[in-house]
């Protein structure tokens, strides 16, 4: 369960040491698009020296670089030395990519999930069967590449990547895992950051990616339960407590009915406040 | 003929610039400027010193240029280094 993931480029030592100052859920070091070509051997060993001798206190994901490149190979076999990695960011994922890097995973005895990222339009029509495979734990919408892959522009109102959200957010759903937005790539917006991170929400995204710190207490601001929601959810449990002893299987709160999907709503919202310290 | 060097890092803050060479028959030999030599050139010298023994290096001249680089980014930039002159 995450709220912010922050990308921390792979190869600025300055900032993968305050990696944990900002709040996010998750840290995402990345090799990939943060770091030039011919430095993706200096920024693997100083995201592995970092892991080596500092374990953040948040989830630690690493983005490698994709099974299409040269320097995939390299990145896992440095990721498999380490203990403390939870998680690795594939891009421009697709199944039988995911299905190899499973079997990586569990040949290397690692406890290590999946966070692919959806970046092409075949990885779309794909997604149902990435949602459910054993390891993925959440999938992430990279917009940029995926718009690059649709040819269309890439707008702040987002109506081009409408159905790529949705698509994700039932995928991610069915199989009970995380739904994680893109990024919004303009960093001095705070007020568009807040409209789009809204937005995705209100659509069933969990999360968002963050590519500045400034980015961070928004995102988590909004995917946190509100005090309401938090107040209502324990009315309706309970409520549930006391009609469930009447031997009622459904009953009315404020007028409208409830029933086990509003329950179970509630319980959610109780679950996310409790873990994002709130109640 | 070119010789063969290998470099990695940078001068920005918190990170450091390694540029690792041959030093013929001369055996190791480490170089450190650091904005923090005063209180940190035994570490420093430490780290490389260790490193280029786990890496079983003899006759290389290492300079390091640092800018207040953890041990950690010290270590990566040199392995890097060595890496990059060993070209491997």
């Amino acid at each position: 369960m995450r709220r912010s993931l922050l990308f921390i480029p792979g190869n600025n030592p300055g900032m993968l040491q305050s990696s944990d100052v900002f709040e996010a859920d998750a840290v995402i070091f990345d090799l990939e698009d943060a770091v030039s070509g011919t430095e993706k051997d200096s920024a693997r060993f100083l995201v592995t020296s970092y892991l080596k001798n500092y374990s953040p206190s948040l989830e630690v994901i690493v983005r490698i670089n994709g099974f299409d490149t040269p320097f995939c190979a390299e990145d896992l076999k440095a990721l498999f030395m380490l203990d403390n990695l939870n998680t690795i960011m594939l891009p421009k994922a697709r199944v039988e990519d995911l299905l190899q890097l499973s079997e990586m995973i569990k040949n290397n005895k690692k406890d290590i999930k999946i966070i692919p990222i959806i970046e092409q339009a075949i990885s779309l029509i794909e997604v149902d069967q990435i949602a459910k495979l054993e390891l993925v734990d959440g999938i992430l919408l990279g917009a940029e590449d995926f718009t690059k892959d649709l040819e269309v522009t890439r707008t702040k109102e987002g109506v081009e990547i409408f159905y790529a959200r949705n698509r994700i957010v039932t995928a991610c759903k069915a199989y009970k895992i995380d739904a994680i937005d893109t990024p919004f790539t303009d960093t001095t917006d705070n007020e568009g950051l807040t409209k789009d991170t809204k937005f995705a929400k209100s659509i069933g995204m969990n999360a968002k990616s963050a590519i500045h710190p400034n980015q961070i207490e928004t995102i988590n601001q909004i995917f946190t339960p509100t005090t309401k929601e938090v107040d209502y959810a324990k009315r309706v449990l309970m409520a549930r407590d006391e009609a469930f002893a009447k031997g009622l299987g459904v009953f009315s709160l404020d007028g409208k009915m409830v029933d086990k999907p509003v329950i179970e709503r509630a319980e959610k919202v109780l679950e996310k406040a409790k873990k994002f310290g709130v109640l | 003929m070119k010789m063969k060097i290998g470099m990695c890092g940078s001068i920005e803050s918190n990170d450091c610039l390694i540029v690792i060479k041959n030093n013929k028959e001369n055996g190791n030999h480490i170089i450190i400027n650091s904005i923090v030599g005063d209180f940190f050139y035994e570490q420093i010298y430490e780290v490389i010193a260790i490193t280029l023994k786990e890496k079983n290096l003899n006759n290389v001249l290492v300079e390091c240029t640092d800018k207040g680089a953890l041990d950690y980014t010290i270590k990566a930039r040199l392995l890097c280094a060595i890496e990059r002159y060993l070209g491997e």
